[in-house]
């Protein structure tokens, strides 16, 4: 891990606002010249902290006006049933997240739909028919928030 | 705004794969260089676009545990979410907050540097919450698909 300065965490959080800013921009809101805050952002991603951009859009303008998450838990265990079911998952164009977790359930979905009807289709054909399904809890999004964490 | 298929090309292949390089959203949306450019501002200026963002990686600035904290509120009181919402924005270690329609009320993203580190913040932070009814955690093991993409 990499130490980070006073300088480093504010272009984080630029950045994070904002991930397309050139680094002329950013210098000169840090009051370094080009190449500096280049090499500074360079060196963040080098080490694996800037995992590069990330394009939010209006799910709702583009006909996507339903998020679901959904909490899966696995009738059987073992690993190729594991397998079997991230393999099928993953290719589910409705399935934006799978997130392998520990607790109630075993893994969470992020599924997207164009309307509950939608989302009721999804579900039925493509979800209820995974391998090794058991049970699923679904809590539809209402809102969603992102903080800059430690770095606020 | 109004949108026609190669807005929905270009936003497919933008979405389906941030990283990759401007030319190749171009070529695979076929279109020009230009065109993409001048699409993308469009979409930009309309709303569709919300922000590009640059992704931060906490487990590389050091935040090992990642877990999905799960919330039902006591709904007697009116400003329960209200209130809760605003004190959980005063803990550094949340960096989502999200609301749903479901069993769950809230769910917060809660990340820390390892277990002990989680263990003091849950319990001085996140447990000190106001009008909380019940909590669950899913501990994050491994992220297996996550993208924004789109079935466009």
């Amino acid at each position: 891990m990499i130490d980070l300065d006073d300088i480093d965490r504010g272009m984080l959080r630029e950045l994070s606002r904002q991930g397309d800013l050139s680094a002329g921009e950013l210098g000169r809101r840090f009051g370094l010249s080009q190449p500096a805050a280049w090499r500074r952002v360079r060196r963040m991603e080098e080490a694996g902290i800037l995992r590069g951009q990330r394009m939010e859009v209006d799910r709702a303008a583009l006909g996507f006006g339903v998020t679901v998450f959904l909490g899966v838990k696995l009738a059987t265990r073992g690993r190729v049933s594991l397998e079997d079911f991230e393999r099928a998952v993953q290719a589910i164009p409705e399935v934006q997240v799978v997130q392998h977790v520990l607790g109630l359930f075993d893994y969470r979905l992020r599924v997207v739909a164009r309307d509950i009807a939608d989302f009721e289709r999804v579900l039925r054909r493509r979800i209820m028919t995974l391998p090794g399904l058991g049970q699923v809890e679904a809590n539809v999004l209402l809102t969603e928030e992102r903080r800059m964490g430690p770095l606020g | 705004m109004l949108m026609d298929d190669t807005d929905r090309r270009i936003l497919r292949q933008a979405l389906a794969e941030p990283l990759a390089a401007r030319i190749l959203w171009a070529e695979r949306a076929g279109v020009t260089l230009a065109t993409l450019g001048r699409r993308l501002e469009r979409l930009r200026e309309g709303g569709v676009i919300k922000a590009v963002r640059a992704e931060i990686d906490w487990a590389g600035l050091g935040y090992s545990v990642e877990v999905s904290l799960r919330f039902t509120l006591d709904k007697t009181d009116p400003r329960a979410f209200d209130e809760f919402i605003e004190a959980a924005r005063g803990v550094p270690e949340v960096v989502a907050i999200e609301t749903f329609l479901g069993r769950v009320d809230v769910r917060l993203n809660v990340i820390a540097r390892d277990m002990a580190h989680y263990q003091e913040v849950y319990r001085a932070r996140i447990l000190a919450l106001p009008h909380i009814a019940e909590v669950d955690a899913l501990m994050l093991i491994s992220t297996i698909k996550d993208s924004e993409g789109l079935p466009l």
